[in-house]
């Protein structure tokens, strides 16, 4: 029973990460129907970001929550800022252009992110420094609840109301999802939907940020191919919950990550990567809309 | 014109690699890790490379000649392990082949090496099934089944450990291996291998293995993975409150590992080639010319580097001439060659048999433990 709470636990905050990487993806496909390929590598220019800031202000030595919320900060700018530039430079010359061309695109600044990252960076792992102190807060039938993991937890919360507020409470997010709905039709209502494109890969790229200093903060290794993995994951979390939905990449996440943890931890961790991209393919032959997806017909 | 023109532009560049090889050279190659997740193996490795050969060729070179090493990185990755060695032995011509620390990168390579006749010496590769691929593979280090036994003796003697978990990385051949070689040993020695988990080289979480093993209670748990992992699985291993000694291989040898396990690996056990604290008046020659060089102490994988480095040169110093298998013959006859990492003598299997050190990990720094003999 202890083990299964730790293992819950630690699920609920693998899944958490997944949530809001897979925002990112989702929020990208709703408005474009474009599967941004280069989110994942956004997210570890963040990692790096932080890193780099952290070093610089001299506060790598010097763990607790300011330094959380500096490295946050740090990476949200850093990311949005670079996905801003990726959408404004690779993909609004190709917004006329058809679909595939738009992907290929999004490949191209994934590949591109990850070699320049390599030769900017290094190849070599990266050493994240200490963002908190990882104390035991309380102990709950026999499980250690951490400092980490609450603070993972804590941070993608905040995160995600700050997103449902975003979303549904602001004029922006009226316009995000009238765009989203029928970018023609917002048009003629007067939405410059170009601003609004820009804020929402604005807006995503910044949720990977925190997610890269969340995983830093966790698994202290960082490497420019670090996003490949997560990301990919993040993807089937996405499209899992239904591409597109938002409530549904969150729930996909926390379905992955759950499962992932539970396969290992009861199974084989040689099923772990196996199991990701299983349950993608059943997902697209069972339920392609995913799991809180409105299927549509898609019109040729 | 224009035709002719674009066609002669166009086979330059393979011209130029057609450019004669100086003949004042004998040209060494060398592959491994140079960038990667064990980025340090092969910085390591190169580092003491480097050093026996700017020796040898301080002291005026081999048969008049200069020594040129050629290296090569194959980023951590084993088909880029067989792309590289086969640049070296076509393009670069080389006489012979050192490299590779991870047993996977020398077992995708040494196929290539064996079939152009090229010999090839791993400093460092355990795994024993590398010199099984044919004659022309060597090692200058000890095998695994004595690795395996060396912590396996370690831990039921000295730490008093019989239930022992082990956490192993399905992904690497040298990890698999150990894993066995030390489960048969303890078994043997009365322990027992309460959990048996695995992971895979890359993976970053591990909380569920760890979660596992934490409710069998293990008295040691045996990690024969590499540093970045491990210094990843000693953190979480501490942060869900694991209390029992964490031992490893060799594979732990890195400046690397204190860094990312930080506080976590302190007080860790390894089995390694070689300690900094070693008194053996050959090995202390060699801190200080590395020092000198470098400005850093060596660890285990420079002085296996130094080590296979110079029995080569040794062997291609005595070969009548530089065809592979004239080195080859040379290299199969090194007996009792003072190494900085102990007597190198190398067996009708063409490995050595060395005796191991166990060392603990204290901050940057490795405390000898023990030496065990094979």
């Amino acid at each position: 029973m202890q083990d299964f709470i730790q293992h819950l636990i630690n699920g609920i905050s693998l899944g958490s990460i997944y949530a809001l990487i897979a925002l990112g993806y989702t929020m990208v496909f709703g408005i474009l129907q474009l599967i941004n390929f280069a989110h994942s590598d956004v997210y570890m220019i963040g990692a790096f970001a932080a890193y780099y800031a952290a070093r610089t202000l001299g506060i790598d030595k010097n763990p607790g929550v300011s330094t959380l919320v500096i490295l946050l900060i740090a990476a949200m700018a850093a990311c949005s800022l670079l996905g801003f530039t990726i959408e404004r430079l690779a993909y609004r010359p190709l917004r006329k252009a058809p679909k595939l061309n738009i992907l290929i695109t999004a490949i191209g600044v994934s590949l591109f992110l990850q070699y320049s990252g390599q030769v900017v960076f290094g190849a070599d792992p990266k050493v994240f420094p200490a963002v908190l102190e990882d104390s035991v807060l309380f102990t709950l039938l026999g499980v250690e609840f951490k400092s980490l993991d609450l603070a993972v937890l804590f941070v993608t919360l905040v995160m995600m109301v700050l997103l449902h507020l975003l979303i549904y409470h602001t004029k922006l997010g009226r316009a995000m999802r009238a765009v989203s709905t029928n970018m023609n039709v917002a048009a003629m209502m007067g939405v410059n939907t170009d601003r609004i494109i820009s804020f929402t890969f604005v807006v995503g790229s910044a949720l990977a940020g925190v997610g890269s200093v969340l995983v830093g903060m966790k698994y202290p290794k960082i490497d420019p191919l670090m996003g490949m993995m997560i990301g990919l994951k993040a993807f089937v979390a996405a499209v899992l919950g239904g591409i597109g939905n938002i409530a549904g990449a969150v729930l996909g996440a926390l379905i992955m990550g759950l499962s992932e943890e539970m396969v290992v931890g009861y199974l084989s961790s040689t099923y772990r990567d196996a199991l990701a991209f299983g349950i993608l393919i059943v997902i697209l032959i069972f339920r392609p809309a995913g799991l809180l997806g409105k299927g549509g017909v898609e019109k040729v | 014109m224009r035709q002719l023109l674009i066609t002669i532009l166009c086979t330059l560049p393979f011209l130029a690699g057609c450019t004669k090889k100086s003949s004042n050279e004998i040209v060494i190659g060398q592959y491994g890790s140079m960038t990667g997740s064990e980025a340090t193996f092969g910085q390591s490795t190169d580092k003491g490379v480097r050093l026996a050969i700017d020796e040898a060729n301080a002291a005026g070179g081999i048969k008049g000649k200069k020594i040129k090493l050629v290296t090569m990185d194959d980023q951590g990755k084993a088909e880029e392990a067989a792309s590289v060695v086969t640049r070296l032995i076509e393009q670069e011509k080389v006489v012979a082949l050192l490299g590779e620390v991870a047993s996977s990168r020398s077992l995708a390579a040494a196929p290539i090496a064996q079939s152009k006749k090229v010999p090839m010496i791993t400093p460092s590769s355990t795994n024993p099934k590398v010199t099984e691929v044919g004659d022309f593979v060597f090692r200058t280090c000890f095998i695994d089944p004595f690795q395996g036994t060396v912590m396996a003796k370690f831990a039921t003697e000295n730490l008093k450990a019989k239930k022992v978990a082990i956490l192993r990385d399905v992904k690497s051949d040298y990890s698999v291996g150990l894993a066995d070689f030390f489960t048969a040993k303890l078994k043997e020695l009365g322990g027992e291998v309460i959990e048996d988990v695995s992971y895979s080289s890359g993976d970053v979480d591990f909380k569920a293995q760890l979660t596992k093993l934490k409710t069998k209670n293990p008295e040691a748990i045996f990690i024969p993975g590499y540093y970045t992992e491990v210094g990843l699985i000693a953190r979480q291993a501490r942060e869900l409150g694991i209390k029992a000694p964490l031992l490893g291989g060799d594979g732990w040898d890195s400046p690397k590992l204190s860094e990312i396990g930080q506080k976590a690996i302190d007080g860790g056990y390894f089995s390694n080639h070689y300690s900094n604290e070693t008194t053996d008046p050959v090995a202390v020659e060699f801190q200080k010319k590395f020092k000198a060089k470098y400005n850093e102490m060596p660890d285990g994988l420079s002085a296996a580097g130094y080590d296979a480095a110079k029995v080569l040169l040794k062997a291609i110093e005595q070969a009548p001439d530089l065809s592979g298998a004239a080195i080859r013959d040379q290299i199969a006859k090194i007996t009792g060659h003072d190494g900085v990492t102990g007597k190198i003598s190398i067996n009708d299997k063409r490995n050595a048999t060395k005796s191991a050190v166990v060392v603990q990990v204290e901050g940057q720094t490795n405390k000898f433990v023990t030496t065990v003999n094979p």
